[in-house]
């Protein structure tokens, strides 16, 4: 593709905005992923597929109760069986690896209990590892789980979040003195005011939302291997913030940096669900420490249902207040939600509730707000952060209530938003919950979601089709999404999560260019943007660009992949890295050619005469010359042709980006049925460096999204254990229920970078929940029905009808 | 219960993309686990095990099957072809560029089982529409994309076929493939 005829232009976006690069060809254009070719042949190289010299497998015997003493394990049957290797207690694995309490010093007063790779003498839900058996193969260790005798007494378990905190619920721990986690509240002043004001109306509402889960298609799974030669691990392991984890072995094993690798190649879908440390990851180290061999843990799907983290089961009572004439006065919240019996390591529990109480009502101009948040602990799976960490929540819950306020006023769904959105021209901007807003782009969005969709013809089709009988309701969600963190997310609470990422740009002799990039790729795309942006900031064709992720010992150190901040944070990084390369490579060409920088030009591949675009040098022959004869550069000069830059966001504790969705759905009001008939996004995410690539993440979250709404829940038993815990009862979308979406960019550079991109991985899961329950009542509107449970099935439909 | 020294085995021999394998495999085996672990072929994936997912579906005697519903040993004297097969037919390397082309795939782990229930679709349902596309589909999870992007990319694979890219290499029919 050094041509530039070669460079497919199907879409090509951000013509209007300034140019980042000298010769930019390649930043913001459709370039489809030839590193993901291998892939489509089979050739990709996922954990389960790496095999080991002397590779055993664990399995872990998890609790299969939601609370229990431990009594008695007789492991000898299990043992004798020929093939098994170990079978190991959780004491034996505490010897080795410390205990962690997963607290942030910026969350006050949050609190949990230590918690162990494996439980000593309680398991505290259903799936917590409790005995590993470690074989020559999966199924003789899954054989040996058979001939395990284990004895326990059932213990009390807490799983209602309204009844948690009350004096008669038995203690999850004791020694906490409650079953709270951690309680927030906010108060801008002016709310009961508000309410109390002559002319105001109010809406009121309680919604709820089930817990689920990532089912990532790629259970979670690690290969741990010491090595006691070298007394060094090297962790492969499926995982999104590979330096978050070298750090943690080092910590719980008391190990140095220089002695851990974690080594994460491809990831087969991770969403949040894999950047978290769970207890198993601790355990396999300590086995393959124990053992002396490398030990590979994949869990199967039935243990992903109870081991991977869940998310969102909240309970929210909430209003809102506004003018007969339509402008949005006040919002109240009061958020209850269960995590489990301990926030989960090291990002803690708490950061999804919290980030609700920061989000609800995010895209509006009301001043007064008020918010309560109470996080409880229970026998359930720990509950974590998930794509979208607490935004869907906080927009459905606004959404909902705008559309509530809005038909309570007689106002059209879009004039009510279009009246009270933070103007464009308004930013910077501080939302009522404190949050800085640096540029969004509320109405520009809501007139582009309009247009899209046909907003008008839309309508005109519904009232039509009611008159048949026929129930098609459109929902309208605006939203706000945080990106591109700084270190106030994790940072100042104490957690070693790194807020910046680096990259490393080296020329090679021949020309070619290698990106290693702090950032990892799971799927959505990191490594082909980073490839995109080094071409343009080098000035090479991207052809002439490989990129390597993944490795501890490998790329610079840096935070990974999570709240959306590979192309922000991590493409800043290369930019930068790319453009002092590019300087380093004309200082070069100047010794080489002996003539003044100022006459020389980096240009497709080759050093060029800047006055005439005449090739003087091509990167194969600088490269030539820079590695194998510096006999012939001058004794002053030294070419540097590889060069790391790190970049953190710091301007704003986070980036916030801005969209919105359409949701237009057709509801069956005999049998409550939802048909999805088409959905249209709107997102700005910045500068989009790849459309393409955005559109289909953008598709990916919104269906996620939607999976929350209509279909995923873990349900839970009177005693705790999860009644669908298998991906036959457990719902989630498949291509024949969902709609076409149609996605629609207007880009707001943030100039907290050169680069100007914001993330573009939530705001699809954050909208979708809202659009698409605002659609479902919008069509249940001619009922006086509304829901506002999710995820919306058609039972609850029925009961909203009055029909069962 | 069945252990590995008192599982039962047998010898089969299947012919593996071409290329005839003979192993002696415990009869419990699924066909996903013996082509993954006796056969080095990686590349069909395991999500679920219990037939939901898709990420194992493989062709056995040119149909579609779930790679984790099959024993190893009911593949004896049979056929079985994989994503991996270097030596792809048109349709299939046509949806592998299809795949690439769209950007079809984010993560890659539900593309090769993805595939092998596309190449079935072409190869079977040669007029299928979009809402016959997302309806074949639904056997394949995928969590990445929206999977409207994997709808266009087979649509795209349909619309060559219909333009006789793939004239000179003929399919079996369904009846055949089936009886």
């Amino acid at each position: 593709m050094n041509h530039p005829t070669e460079i497919p232009t199907r879409r090509d976006l951000g013509a209007d905005l300034p140019a980042v690069t000298e010769d930019q060809r390649h930043i913001g254009v459709a370039i489809p992923r030839e590193g993901v070719r291998r892939l489509t042949q089979g050739r990709g190289q996922f954990v389960d597929d790496i095999e080991l010299p002397r590779l055993a497998h664990v399995v872990f015997w998890r609790s299969p109760v939601a609370h229990m003493r431990i009594t008695r394990i007789e492991r000898s049957a299990a043992q004798a069986l020929p093939g098994v290797i170990a079978v190991v207690v959780g004491a034996e694995i505490a010897a080795i690896c410390k205990p962690w309490v997963a607290t942030l010093a910026h969350l006050a007063g949050i609190k949990s209990a230590p918690q162990y790779p494996m439980a000593l003498e309680r398991a505290t839900w259903q799936g917590e590892p409790v005995i590993a058996i470690v074989a020559e193969t999966r199924a003789v260790a899954e054989d040996a789980l058979g001939l395990l005798e284990v004895e326990w007494e059932s213990l009390p378990a807490v799983l209602d979040t309204e009844t948690a905190l009350d004096p008669a619920t038995p203690l999850i721990h004791p020694e906490l003195g409650d079953n709270l986690c951690f309680t927030r509240s906010l108060d801008t002043g002016g709310v009961d005011e508000a309410f109390a004001r002559p002319d105001a109306v109010a809406f009121e509402e309680t919604y709820v939302f089930g817990r689920h889960t990532g089912v990532t298609l790629e259970p979670r799974c690690q290969i741990a291997d010491w090595n006691p030669g070298d007394q060094k691990l090297t962790v492969y392991h499926s995982f999104q913030a590979p330096h978050m984890m070298q750090d943690l072995y080092c910590r719980q094993f008391e190990l140095q940096e220089s002695q851990v690798r974690v080594v994460c190649r491809d990831v087969g879908g991770s969403f949040g669900i894999k950047v978290h440390a769970y207890p198993d990851d601790f355990a396999t180290v300590a086995l393959a420490m124990l053992l002396q061999r490398p030990v590979k843990f994949v869990a199967d799907r039935l243990e992903s249902f109870v081991s991977d983290i869940h998310a969102r089961e909240h309970r929210i009572r909430a209003r809102i207040a506004a003018t007969k004439a339509g402008e949005i006065l006040a919002f109240e919240i009061d958020d209850l939600t269960g995590i489990g019996p301990f926030s989960m390591f090291p990002r803690t529990s708490g950061i999804e509730g919290n980030q609700v109480v920061n989000l609800t009502g995010g895209p509006y101009k009301h001043k007064a707000y008020r918010a309560k948040l109470k996080v409880v602990f229970q026998n359930k799976v720990p509950t974590c952060q998930y794509r979208g960490v607490g935004h869907p929540i906080a927009c459905a819950v606004t959404e909902a209530l705008v559309d509530g306020i809005a038909a309570k006023i007689g106002m059209d769904p879009i004039a009510i938003r279009e009246a009270n959105v933070i103007p464009d021209d308004a930013y910077p901007a501080t939302g009522a919950s404190g949050i800085k807003l640096e540029i969004l782009s509320h109405e520009a969005c809501l007139r582009e979601a309009k247009r899209v969709c046909d907003y008008d013809a839309l309508r005109a089709e519904q009232s039509q089709l009611r008159k048949q009988n026929v129930y098609r309701g459109i929902g309208v969600a605006t939203l706000i999404e945080l990106t591109n963190p700084s270190a106030a997310f994790y940072g100042v609470g104490g957690a070693r999560i790194a807020s910046q990422d680096g990259a490393t740009l080296r020329l090679e002799p021949t020309g070619v260019l290698t990106v290693m990039s702090s950032v990892g790729e799971q799927g959505q795309g990191a490594e082909a943007i980073f490839a995109q942006i080094a071409a343009d900031a080098v000035g090479v064709g991207i052809d002439r660009v490989r990129v390597v992720t993944g490795d501890t010992d490998a790329t610079p150190y840096g935070g990974g992949t999570w709240a959306s901040r590979g192309a922000g944070i991590g493409g800043e990084a290369v930019l930068q890295a790319g453009l002092v390369l590019r300087e380093n490579i004309l200082a070069t060409a100047e010794a080489i050619l002996q003539r003044e920088r100022s006459g020389l030009k980096l240009h497709r591949g080759a050093v060029v005469d800047a006055r005439t675009n005449e090739r003087l040098l091509d990167l194969a022959e600088l490269g030539r010359i820079a590695y194998f004869r510096s006999d012939t550069l001058p004794k002053t000069f030294t070419p540097e042709l590889m060069v790391t830059r790190h970049y953190a966001q710091r301007d704003y504790p986070f980036i916030f980006t801005n969209g919105v969705q359409v949701s237009h759905v057709e509801v069956d009001v005999d049998t409550g049925f939802v048909k999805l008939l088409k959905h249209w996004a709107v997102e700005d995410c910045g500068r989009v460096i790849n459309p393409m690539l955005v559109d289909e993440q953008m598709r990916g979250a919104i269906v996620q999204g939607i999976g929350g709404a209509l279909f995923e829940e873990c349900l839970y038993s009177e005693d705790g254990t999860l009644r669908n815990g298998n991906m036959a009862d457990y719902l989630v979308p498949m291509a024949g229920e969902m709609p076409d979406i149609v996605v629609s960019h207007v880009q707001s550079p943030t100039r907290s970078s050169q680069l100007g991109a914001k993330g573009a991985g939530e705001a699809g899961t954050a909208g979708a929940p809202g659009a698409v329950m605002n659609a479902i009542n919008d069509a249940l509107a001619p009922f006086g029905a509304r829901v506002s449970s999710q995820p919306i099935t058609p039972e609850k439909i029925l009961r909203a009808l009055g029909k069962i | 219960m069945n252990t590995p020294t008192d599982s039962p085995k047998r010898r089969v021999r299947v012919e593996v993309n071409g290329t005839p394998i003979v192993r002696e495999v415990e009869c419990r085996k699924h066909l996903i686990d013996f082509l993954r672990e006796d056969c080095g072929m990686k590349g069909s994936h395991l999500g679920c095990e219990h037939g939901v997912c898709g990420a194992c579906t493989v062709r056995l005697d040119g149909q579609i099957v779930r790679g984790c519903l099959v024993l190893a040993a009911q593949a004896d004297g049979h056929r079985v072809d994989t994503v991996e097969t270097s030596t792809p037919s048109k349709r299939l390397k046509a949806l592998q560029d299809a795949f690439v082309e769209h950007n079809a795939l984010q993560c890659g782990y539900c593309t090769p089982g993805m595939l092998m229930a596309a190449l079935e679709l072409v190869e079977q349902k040669p007029d299928a529409d979009r809402t016959q596309v997302r309806e074949w589909m639904s056997g394949n999870y995928c969590r990445c994309t929206g999977y409207h992007a994997i709808v266009d990319a087979v649509c795209a694979v349909l619309e060559q076929q219909r333009a006789g890219r793939f004239a000179d290499e003929p399919v079996a029919s369904a009846d055949e493939v089936r009886a």
